[in-house]
């Protein structure tokens, strides 16, 4: 069952168009995270599917109810906030019932589904308290109260956490993880910190320019990018792109010639390239290691000591810098010249117009 | 606890070698430099004038002959049993209490409707707040105008309607009615202002949770704008008491306190006494008065604004 379908949904500001047509389908019980660049359009397609902005062209079904002409209130979604946004002069009881009141459900219930959402959240000393007597942390904590209260078809997430300090953060994404599984609801959230997106997401839609670039589950989307866009945006520190020129290509793979130095094969379906063409490898930190006898030699400039790993940058040429992810002890040291070694197996190569070349299974090695 | 020990003994030995006298330091210095201005201008204007005035309040004295004598209270116990003070009183009292509440109500309202930002709203606000920058003398003469129950915009448009004209200034029970209504278009500038200052301050998703919350307009202005206007709804209040008892250009020249001193101000009867009578210490026992009651007036609107929050 479908809970949530969008069909060409469109968002113009005038003459301007910031959403170009986008079609998804989101399945009851879902966890789908919005994640892009700021301004690539994701919070305006969740305040489109909350009501709070009107579609300028398109559909959006919630369930079997087509709803761009329904009011926020009556779409049966629930919207946490970026400021949490709770009433400041109401306690926490009050705003967490507000919605409640205001579809005049029985005084008793209310305070039970009251009862309830602040045992889940484990916010029941703060019930008789206002917005302004409690920390960040638990203003959002009341503020995903208040939505739970109303027992909605589908949450809607507008990056919550992002006023909350790193380690309360990362608190709040177990939290969100556990409510996913403890409520069975949809859910669908914003967010432009990759880390929370790939945490939290059962499937993520990586927006650009108002534009879906690719969609589904985190480890797909990590492994497998579909264009230089999404392989760049996913993975901290980003993919490191090289670039090379294709030399030949046949059934098991491409040869490339890189622009730093070095000849690869790389195990991706050329079918589409041609001998000359300029083309992108991309590599993963986590997939480069320094080395006696490697493909690359640079000279190292940064090391970052991050406690269970190094990342050493390394500068190959004028324009062209990798990462390089060594064990938590790591012996480079700034100044040093170093060589790098990896597999073309773990590359990925995007042709001239940035767009992944499909993976072929078999394994190339370095030449 | 060594640290304890420690730290206990240099703050003592500090304590010990410390002179006595502290040496003004030259952060002291600037400080009291920068709130010299406003502190000789506020004692010059402001704090003397008022003893000046309680000093004049406890004497006879003549605008033109100078003090002739001590009287100590007696200005004050023949201000008590002067039915014209007993009578400006209660018509300042009058004004403020129709005036306060229908500027306030007034300024709100129009602050709601003019509260998006739209070229035409802008238009609006600057065209109401305009008559705030005019004169009471071209208030008052414009609203003569528009009142005269002969020539008046007024009795033209009731005209219109089979009213016969009114005459309002002339009317012992319109008149406070008519310097109110003029009042009122005068002094909404302000309010207006200061009320649309406050709802831009109320941040944007409080209303889109309501919105989501199901809360309809009358929902959403009981539990959402209004308590987050308390603070801006109680400056206006207080605003407005204390212009409004200082009450005087409006009557003075519309009504001349008429008829039979129903507009009578307390401002006015000051006016009368020191100015027309010379009888500056009765006048300064009459300022004295309005004094109090303004401040009374405002320190018990301040109590009750307080106790809600």
């Amino acid at each position: 069952m479908t809970d949530l379908t969008l069909r060409r949904v469109i968002k113009r500001y005038g003459d301007e168009q910031v959403v170009h047509g986008i079609d998804l389908d989101i399945r009851e019980r879902e966890f789908v995270v919005f994640v892009g660049p700021s301004g690539c359009g994701k919070s305006t397609l969740l305040r489109m599917i909350a009501g709070l902005e009107p579609i300028s062209g398109g559909d959006v079904h919630i369930g079997d109810t087509r709803v761009n002409d329904v009011p926020a209130g009556k779409r049966g979604v629930a919207m946490v906030f970026q400021n949490y946004a709770l009433y400041p002069h109401m306690t926490v009881r009050e705003n967490m019932s507000f919605g409640l009141r205001n579809v005049n459900t029985p005084k008793t219930e209310i305070r039970q589904r009251v009862d309830e959402a602040a045992a889940i959240l484990r916010i029941e000393p703060l019930l008789e308290r206002r917005p302004k007597d409690m920390s960040g942390g638990q203003r959002q904590r009341v503020a995903i109260g208040r939505a739970i209260v109303r027992k909605p078809k589908v949450f809607l997430f507008d990056e919550p956490l992002s006023n909350l300090d790193a380690k309360l953060r990362v608190q709040m994404r177990i939290e969100l993880a556990r409510l996913h599984r403890q409520l069975k609801a949809t859910m669908i959230y914003v967010t432009h910190d990759q880390v929370e997106a790939m945490t939290l997401a059962d499937r993520m839609v990586v927006l650009r320019d108002g534009r879906i670039e690719q969609s589904g589950p985190p480890a797909d989307l990590y492994e497998s990018p579909c264009n230089l866009f999404v392989a760049g945006f996913l993975g901290s520190p980003s993919m490191n792109f090289l670039p090379a020129t294709v030399t030949d290509h046949d059934a098991d793979g491409v040869w490339v010639d890189l622009a730093a130095g070095g000849r690869l094969h790389v195990p991706r379906d050329g079918s589409g390239l041609s001998p000359g063409e300029t083309v992108t490898v991309g590599l993963r930190p986590e997939h480069v290691r320094p080395a006696d006898e490697g493909t690359l030699a640079g000279s190292l400039e940064v090391v970052e000591h991050l406690g269970d790993q190094t990342l050493l940058h390394i500068r190959l040429g004028e324009d062209s810098v990798v990462i390089a992810r060594d064990e938590g002890r790591s012996a480079h040291t700034a100044g040093e010249n170093i060589q790098l070694a990896f597999s073309g197996s773990t590359c990925h190569l995007f042709d001239g117009d940035g767009n992944a070349c499909p993976i072929l299974s078999r394994d190339a090695a370095i030449t | 606890m060594a640290i304890d020990k420690s730290s206990n003994r240099s703050a003592h030995a500090t304590a010990e070698t410390t002179p006595r006298r502290q040496r003004i330091s030259p952060d002291t210095v600037s400080g009291y430099a920068f709130l010299a201005p406003f502190l000789i201008v506020y004692a010059v204007f402001l704090i003397y004038p008022l003893f000046r005035g309680f000093y004049l309040s406890l004497h006879q004295w003549d605008l033109l002959a100078g003090p002739l004598g001590w009287v100590g209270l007696q200005n004050y116990s023949d201000m008590l049993s002067d039915p014209a003070f007993w009578n400006a009183l209660t018509n300042t009292f009058y004004f403020v209490v129709l005036t306060v509440p229908i500027t306030t109500a007034l300024a709100l309202a129009l602050a709601l409707a003019l509260s998006r930002p739209t070229r035409t709203n802008a238009v609006f606000r600057a065209i109401f707040f305009s008559s705030s920058i005019v004169s009471v003398t071209v208030v008052t003469l414009i609203w003569q105008m528009v009142l005269s129950p002969s020539q008046g915009i007024l009795a033209q448009a009731l005209g219109t309607v089979g009213i016969p004209p009114l005459d309002w200034l002339n009317d012992q029970h319109l008149a406070m009615l008519a310097l109110v209504i003029a009042t009122v278009w005068w002094s909404l500038g302000l309010p207006l202002m200061l009320f649309t200052a406050g709802l831009q301050q109320i941040p944007g998703d409080l209303y889109e949770a309501a919105k989501l919350d199901n809360a309809s307009r009358w929902t959403t202005f009981r539990y959402i704008t209004w308590p987050a206007l308390h603070r801006t709804t109680v400056l206006v209040v207080l605003i407005e008491i204390i212009l409004h008892f200082q009450v005087f250009g409006q009557p003075f020249l519309m009504t001349k306190g008429g008829p039979a001193g129903s507009t009578r101000s307390l401002v006015q009867y000051i006016y009368e006494n020191g100015f027309r009578d010379w009888h500056l210490g009765y006048a300064s026992t009459g300022a004295m008065v309005l004094f109090v009651v303004m401040l009374v007036a405002s320190l018990t609107q301040l109590y009750f604004s307080r106790k809600e929050d």
